[in-house]
């Protein structure tokens, strides 16, 4: 069958997905797919629909319309619970039990699993060996996290769904969370990870979509979605009276230009040529610099470049 | 490294796992755990305390003359009390006193008096008829019959015979329906309930394992109170302890069933203590727990009697007593059956997961 045939290679995949609720339409014609062996990342604002496509992904929603494939089966056609026991889930907004311990949490969720890793190990893999018999209730975020993702590892699955793994944590705790990815990706596991930090994005994905507003505006590795700026620096500026985004975009060395948070995102080629012709043109238009800063072109730069907003704008 | 199939790499089944740690989420929460063992004993002690029957009863009668107080000393039952007239009818009011005696001189050559008492209440017409008897005898009458007192004093047809079995019913049926009420919908709140519906657990282990808990924690509960009414006040099983289990297990799982159904859907707290207030109080009312339902109408009574907390009382006290085994308590265990049954059928398909 299509399906299976596709199963060897598509890790998951979902074609024209719409989800609305009362007043929104979550998500709206979405088209994915998750290659074997890759980390797919969904990068997008709150409310892009993120939760909403990886919960129908996950068999734990259910599309108004679409077709939805999770390694070579659909949700409801064969066995769900066969296909439950390959796949490892992290939800947004999962609290774990209080009252239990890590051990006991683990042991728990290892139970409903036919094959899998020994608790102990799972748990040796996320380092909560120490807090082995510490109740969840008193783990710091990034130690609940980390059990969480056990819990998620312990069925030893083929495909993991991480619905922002790291929101909330401090650095090291993300890096001690990204390790861990990291550590199933290299035993041949595929990954789906939703987050709305770009250095997430870049440090662990093969591939990414960018979605807002329930749409795919950009898909692609994160260097060839950087690339699609078309520059490699970003100029940012704000200056005291009008400007003309058009003379300032064909300036030299610069790519193009957009307007944010009142002023202005220039993406630059050449920066040596740049900067001074734009210096030039806030003369030449009589507006006074009030600030200025440059820095590497980012994922964050696609997708306000693609949007005019920023990804944590609200 | 993965293990071969279905070793559960060092896990048990999950319905045992998943009753495991209903278990000790309820032993740590030592709130619950004083509900359930704690307050029920508690109140079989303020009850017993408040309700005994001490033996020989005593009438306390307020006075409002020194001289009747001379009359009247000496009678057996009566604690007599000399006091103003307004002070004493104050306390008759407040149920201080059971009657009041007051002298009401007339035309007639005889002493007259007033009782004043409450007829409604029963301890009021029995201190009139006592109080008679001594202030007729104080005034010479001579006895045309004799008679001795033979008190039976039987065991298990006092008051806190009565109780025990009513809060055996009504613990198993607070602990079934809270105790499994807040935990589910705490679990749906935190997201916990969608996370299982995630992995390949059989959905109706997580439900049976709730009753599976209630179960072992029952026996303990029914324990608890038993020793305690036998060890405190003297209550004893006189049926078979086998038919006083079979009644408690009746009743806990029917009672946590109907604790899945009503915790099946709320997504809050709230909504769920609204739902099991309104199933449970009518039954603290009807059920015959503090009082015999049969003070009610009797064309009430086979209603009454459909309600689960009346079939575990009802079959409580028959065990209690001794009665037929437990071939006389089956229409309430049939009763049991169907609330449970029916009420789980519905729990497991109507079980909101988020
Ligand atoms: N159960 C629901 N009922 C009504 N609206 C919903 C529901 N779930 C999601 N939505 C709406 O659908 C849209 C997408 O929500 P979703 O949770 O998928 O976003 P997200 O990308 O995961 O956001 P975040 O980054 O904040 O987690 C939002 O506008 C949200 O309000
Ligand atoms: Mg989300």
């Amino acid at each position: 069958m299509h399906g299976t045939e596709n199963g060897r290679t598509v890790a998951a995949r979902c074609v024209g997905l719409v989800k609305r609720y009362p007043g929104v339409v979550a998500v709206d014609g979405l088209d994915l797919e998750v290659r074997r062996g890759e980390c797919f990342g969904l990068l997008g604002p709150n409310g892009a629909g993120k939760t909403t496509t990886v919960e129908i992904l996950e068999g734990l929603n259910t599309p108004d319309d679409g077709v939805v494939e999770v390694l070579g089966q659909r949700w409801g056609t064969r066995d769900d619970r066969l296909l439950r026991e390959r796949i490892g889930i992290q939800l947004q907004e999962t609290q774990l039990a209080d009252k239990l311990t890590v051990a006991e949490t683990v042991r728990l969720f290892r139970s409903f699993y036919r094959h899998g890793r020994p608790v102990d190990e799972v748990i040796a893999l996320v380092s909560l060996d120490e807090k082995r018999s510490a109740r969840v209730g008193k783990l710091s975020g990034g130690q609940k996290q980390r059990l969480a993702l056990a819990c998620a590892l312990v069925s030893a699955p083929e495909l993991m769904f991480l619905d922002e793994p790291t929101t909330g944590l401090d650095p090291q705790a993300r890096r001690h969370v990204w390790d861990v990815v990291e550590s199933f990706r290299q035993g041949g596991g595929t990954v789906i990870l939703t987050t709305h930090y770009m250095e997430e994005a870049a440090r662990l994905c093969d591939r990414l979509a960018i979605v807002d507003h329930g749409r795919r505006i950009a898909l692609g590795t994160p260097a060839e979605l950087v690339a699609s700026l078309g520059a490699d620096q970003i100029l940012e500026l704000h200056a005291g009276g009008e400007l003309d985004p058009d003379r300032l975009g064909t300036l030299p060395g610069v790519a193009g230009v957009s307007a944010r948070n009142g002023g202005w995102m220039v993406r630059v080629r050449d920066v040596g040529a740049a900067l001074p012709a734009v210096l030039g043109e806030l003369e030449r238009a009589g507006a006074p610099l009030e600030q200025l800063t440059t820095h590497q072109a980012t994922l964050e730069d696609v997708f306000v470049h693609l949007t005019g907003r920023g990804l944590r704008d609200g | 490294m993965v293990e071969p199939k279905a070793s559960r790499g060092g896990a048990l089944h999950p319905l045992a796992e998943l009753t495991r740690v209903r278990m000790l989420e309820f032993l740590r929460e030592p709130e619950a755990v004083f509900w359930v063992f704690v307050f029920p004993v508690l109140l079989a002690l303020a009850l017993g305390i408040a309700f005994r029957e001490s033996g020989a009863t005593s009438y306390r009668v307020g006075v409002t003359d020194p001289a009747i107080a001379d009359r009247l000393a000496g009678a057996a039952g009566l604690t007599v009390m000399t006091m103003e007239p307004a002070p004493a009818l104050e306390a008759l009011g407040r149920g201080r006193l059971d009657i009041v005696v007051e002298a009401a001189p007339g035309e007639s050559p005889l002493p007259q008096f007033v009782f004043r008492f409450d007829p409604a209440r029963p301890e009021g017409r029995s201190a009139r008829l006592a109080v008679d008897d001594a202030l007729q005898r104080a005034y010479g009458r001579k006895d045309l019959v004799e008679h001795r007192d033979e008190p039976t004093a039987e065991r298990g047809s006092r008051y806190i015979d009565f109780l025990i079995p009513g809060l055996i019913g009504l613990n198993l049926m607070g602990s079934g329906m809270w105790g499994i009420g807040f935990s589910i919908v705490v679990a749906r709140t935190r997201g916990l309930l969608k996370r299982f519906a995630a992995t390949p657990m059989r959905r109706p282990h997580y439900l049976v394992s709730y009753a599976l808990s209630r179960l072992l924690f029952l026996v303990l509960e029914v324990a608890a109170i038993v020793g305690f009414g036998w060890l405190i006040f003297g209550v004893a099983v006189r049926g078979p302890l086998l038919a006083l289990l079979a009644v408690a297990i009746g009743g806990g799982l029917s009672f946590a069933a109907l604790g899945l159904l009503v915790a099946a859907r709320s997504r809050t707290i709230e909504s769920v203590s609204g739902w099991m207030n309104l199933i449970m109080l009518p039954m603290w009312l009807l059920s015959g727990s503090f009082f015999s339902y049969e003070r009610f109408p009797e064309a009430f009574w086979p209603a009454i009697r459909l309600l689960p907390l009346t079939a575990v009382n009802d079959a409580l006290r028959a065990v209690f007593r001794g009665e037929a085994l437990l071939g006389g308590a089956l229409p309430e265990l049939a009763v049991l059956a169907v609330w449970g049954l029916v009420s789980f059928a519905i729990a497991v398909r109507r079980f909101r997961w988020h």
